[in-house]
């Protein structure tokens, strides 16, 4: 059989198939997306537009209005919890969560991996376990603990209590594992201790690798919402995520709810996550489909 | 451990001492500690707590209320996986199909990961909002007089598919990647063996993602149970009355709002064997993997 006698067979069925599956893939993209621009809309409008048409499909001139209003006032009682000071909170959260994960579990598997332990298999069966039980069927006695050593309302008691588990110890075990043993006798002939090792050849080497779990850590913990909640009461340490629960109040009150507000503020708790993992795309994707498998 | 490794005693123990405080301390002791406080009754005045063996565990098992939830958080899991599962292949299918605009589609479907469980609630609140809300519109020019938050049925159903739209793009990026991965002679032996794309998706395509579908159950199941906490608190917005809430829901809410510790550590002890008892069936499944190549 010669190559055009098999695209005449196979060209034409294919064709219809090919409408259908833009088409399919065209709709989904769409459930995906309405939410978000009803979201966007409604950032554009006034109050009373949105209470009387609902979303339309104009884009209005309130965007600038609603953006101070969400940045600068506060919800609350104590005036504490501005938009801004919700964002660098939520930043706060994110990087510093996604940093101590890092660190901690590379130095944890970087000495797994490379040193002659005693009780090595003991110490990884201890991390191993960790990914077992995900936060939430221990959250009351982890707040109690976070309550008596004084955490609450601190930023480490937001996020080392996070870090618990062993997803970046694994990742990173994983990945030194498979970095060629000739690498340690060379370095070794060299004479470069453990130290020197870590940090000049295999933090470089791991740099994708970093990359890749930095964005993962970060949308994890930027996206943290029950710890936050117990963990933090005070206004003014509230992150965006934690502060959705106060906005969904908000729209129930007596007088006309605040969604242009309310809504740019749930907007700017969605992009920064949105936008990290649409540009890093490759690494996240590789990051995210091999630290799972 | 690599062959070649440092035999330096202290700096191992240097390394792992940061990550093991940490799992000790919010990890292993908290967890001790709801298995403890479950066989306890705890005055909810502060004034010691008393053994009780077994029975918080009885109260629980004679508990209606409970076993309501438990059968709704049943159902949940179980139609939240499978529709994010199924649209998420569908998708997927689709995008591995088309060359003209996959990149695009690829981002379309996957950035609503990045969105935080109750930020996503809180989108599902303004989708059915009562006086405008495009769902409750569409609903209504159904003559489904949509009550979010006020009729059972109708949370449950906003429950799900806020869920499920919160799902679908994990599932979408596994899936695409396991369909990527399958090698391309496979494929065109496929393409000359059977014409139907149909027979050649259920013959060919379908057991070879099945390694990835398996390892997806799992975490879509443990999504179901634990991460959808931020839907069900802001779509019940904080106050679960008659509405539908999950397990989780109910140990946050017996243990943080009723105070009773006891009976919410029974709980938690429950979802935590739940929880072991899948990660160990996963395990098992991913050491025997399915595999046909």
């Amino acid at each position: 059989m010669t190559d055009t006698t098999q695209l005449a067979i196979v060209k034409r069925p294919l064709r219809w198939g090919r409408v259908l599956d833009h088409l399919v893939l065209i709709l989904g993209a769409l459930f995906m997306l309405i939410p978000l621009l009803m979201v966007l809309q409604t950032t554009t409008t006034t109050d009373l537009e949105t209470i009387k048409n609902g979303p339309e499909l104009v884009i209005g001139d309130q965007f600038d209005d609603n953006f101070m209003s969400a940045m600068f006032q506060a919800s609350g009682f104590s005036g504490e919890n501005t938009g801004i000071q919700m964002l660098i909170n939520s930043l706060i959260l994110g990087i510093g969560f996604a940093l101590g994960k890092i660190a901690i579990g590379m130095m944890a598997a970087y000495a797994l991996v490379y040193f002659r332990l005693r009780f090595a298999t003991f110490a990884f069966w201890l991390i191993f376990t960790t990914l077992l039980l995900p936060l939430e069927v221990r959250i009351l006695p982890s707040y109690e603990i976070a309550q008596k050593l004084g955490l609450l309302n601190t930023y480490t008691g937001l996020i080392v209590p996070l870090i618990a588990s062993a997803t970046a110890t694994f990742f990173f075990r994983q990945f030194f594992r498979s970095v060629p043993e000739e690498l340690v006798e060379a370095a070794r002939i060299d004479g470069a201790g453990p130290v020197k090792f870590f940090i000049d050849i295999l933090v470089p080497l791991s740099q994708t690798m970093i990359a890749a779990m930095f964005i993962i850590m970060f949308v994890f913990g930027w996206n943290q919402y029950l710890w936050p909640t117990m963990v933090t009461t005070e206004e003014g340490m509230y992150t965006l995520v934690r502060g959705i629960k106060q906005l969904t109040q908000d729209l129930e009150g007596t007088n006309i709810p605040k969604y242009g507000r309310a809504n740019m503020l749930a907007l700017i708790a969605i992009l920064p996550p949105v936008l990290v993992v649409i540009f890093f795309q490759s690494w996240f994707v590789k990051g995210l489909t091999e630290s799972d498998k | 451990m690599k062959r070649a490794g440092f035999a330096t005693r202290w700096l191992p123990i240097l390394l792992l001492l940061p990550q093991l405080a940490i799992i000790a301390l919010f990890f292993y002791w908290p967890a001790a500690h709801a298995v403890q406080s479950s066989f306890y009754l705890e005055d909810p005045f502060g004034f010691g707590s008393s053994f009780v063996g077994f029975d918080n565990y009885t109260h629980l098992a004679g508990n209606s209320e409970y076993g309501r939830i438990a059968q709704f958080t049943l159902l949940f899991t179980v139609l939240v996986t499978f529709f994010s599962l199924a649209l998420a292949l569908l998708l997927a299918v689709k995008a591995d199909n088309v060359i003209r605009g996959a990149k695009m589609y690829r981002t379309l479907l996957m950035w609503v990961y990045a969105v935080a469980p109750p930020v996503a609630g809180f989108i599902g609140l303004l989708m059915f909002n009562q006086n405008w809300g495009p769902l409750a519109e569409l609903a209504k020019s159904f003559g489904w007089d949509f009550k979010l938050g006020v009729n059972f049925g109708d949370t449950a159903t906003a429950m799900v598919l806020v869920s499920v739209w919160k799902q679908v793009p994990v599932n979408f990026i596994f899936f695409l990647s396991g369909l990527q991965s399958i090698p391309k002679s496979v494929r065109e032996a496929a393409l000359i063996d059977a014409r139907s794309s149909f027979r050649r998706f259920w013959d060919v395509t379908f057991p070879l993602l099945a390694p990835t579908g398996f390892f997806l159950l799992i975490i879509n199941i443990t999504y179901a149970l634990f991460d959808t906490f931020g839907v069900v608190d802001v779509l019940v917005k904080g106050e679960p009355g008659n509405n539908p809430m999950t397990l989780v829901y109910k140990v946050y809410v017996d243990g943080f709002r009723g105070n009773d510790i006891g009976g919410s550590s029974a709980q938690s002890v429950i979802l935590m064997v739940l929880v072991l008892a899948l990660t160990i069936f996963q395990f098992r499944l991913v050491e025997r993997r399915i595999h046909y190549t």
